[in-house]
């Protein structure tokens, strides 16, 4: 369900890819190579504006810093004092949105050993079953109707709308969801280089400073 | 220095090498990094969760607030409402997940089709 759901947003990039003139076989190298889509989207905006190598790499640069929490919150919950380090950056590899929220809904029902194995299934066959998708639909001409390709763009939000409240840990968790929710947008028209950072910064500082009121009041 | 600067096969490639993936990945080694300094049951985590759970949420929000594609063509006060009928929905049936997104979708579609 959340991989045909990711899949409907990769659609939406190939068409991107394809606008903007790269080649099917770069296309397919990059989804799997660089695998979160932000940073794909980013990628192939700075070369549809002709930007320098530097440029484009700092662009990307900066939409993906918001990975390194992401893998931190994610690396503690997967690791056992036997666990391999060259196996967690090779799994850090797989991290992007959807792999990420349904690996902390889900690492409840796997036991700790089997977690990092659980991941590498998991990432392994998105990235893959996205690649296909790629070039599926890179080679197929032709394009939806608009009121089709609309709803298939509003699946990933609505679906990593209900999926990230469930896979909260504490309440400070939903707490998080909502300031980054309202903050997100903001940003976005205040800072949009830094809009994600900045919603994710405050947004989560905010719930952290809940959190630790709430467990003091508590105790 | 840009994209189509080098008339090489090879040079798109290592564009998208250093640009995409060093770019991306290398958060995510920093990341493992400092992840396995972290204790799972820390107070630390739980402000790094936090600022990844905002983070996410804020990805979410621009989607339905600043879309691309076709999306982006119809009103932003039918998105809204649509992702917060499938989010009432989805709260409404104890967390069903798949209720949530059908209720969204039928939203957006019965308002694009009446409109």
């Amino acid at each position: 369900m959340p991989g045909l759901i990711l899949m409907a947003a990769f659609v939406g990039f190939a068409g991107l890819a394809r606008d903007a003139g790269l080649t099917l076989v770069q296309t397919v190298f990059m989804t799997g190579i660089v695998w979160a889509l932000p940073a794909k989207v980013v990628l192939v905006g700075s070369i549809l504006a002709g930007n320098t190598l530097p440029a484009a790499a700092f662009a990307v640069s900066l939409s993906s810093v918001r990975l390194m929490p992401m893998v931190v919150a994610l690396v503690p919950e997967m690791r056992v004092p036997t666990t391999r380090k060259w196996v967690l950056y090779l799994l850090s590899h797989f991290v992007a949105v959807t792999s990420w929220v349904l690996a902390m809904e889900k690492f409840q029902h796997v036991p700790r050993k089997m977690r990092t194995t659980f991941y590498a299934g998991l990432g392994s066959t998105l990235v893959l079953t996205n690649m296909a998708v790629v070039a599926i639909v890179f080679t197929m001409a032709g394009r939806l109707p608009a009121t089709i390709s609309a709803a298939l763009f509003l699946l990933t939000p609505m679906y990593f709308l209900t999926s990230l409240w469930g896979s909260a840990r504490e309440r400070a968790g939903h707490v998080a969801m909502a300031a980054g929710l309202l903050l997100g947008p903001v940003f976005h028209l205040l800072t949009p280089e830094f809009d994600l950072l900045g919603a994710g910064l405050s947004g989560g500082i905010m719930a952290y400073v809940f959190h630790r009121i709430v467990r003091r009041r508590g105790t | 220095m840009t994209f189509g600067a080098i008339e090489a096969w090879w040079w798109p490639f290592v564009f998208i090498l250093v640009a995409g993936w060093i770019a991306t990945d290398i958060w995510r080694f920093a990341g493992v990094f400092l992840g396995e300094r972290i204790s799972e049951d820390s107070d630390l985590l739980v402000l790094v969760r936090c600022v990844a759970t905002a983070l996410v949420a804020a990805v979410i929000a621009n989607l339905i607030v600043f879309p691309g594609g076709a999306l982006a063509t119809t009103p932003l006060a039918l998105r809204i409402g649509a992702a917060i009928a499938g989010f009432a929905a989805y709260l409404a049936t104890g967390k069903k997940m798949i209720v949530g997104i059908a209720t969204g979708e039928a939203v957006l579609l019965a308002g694009l089709l009446l409109f």
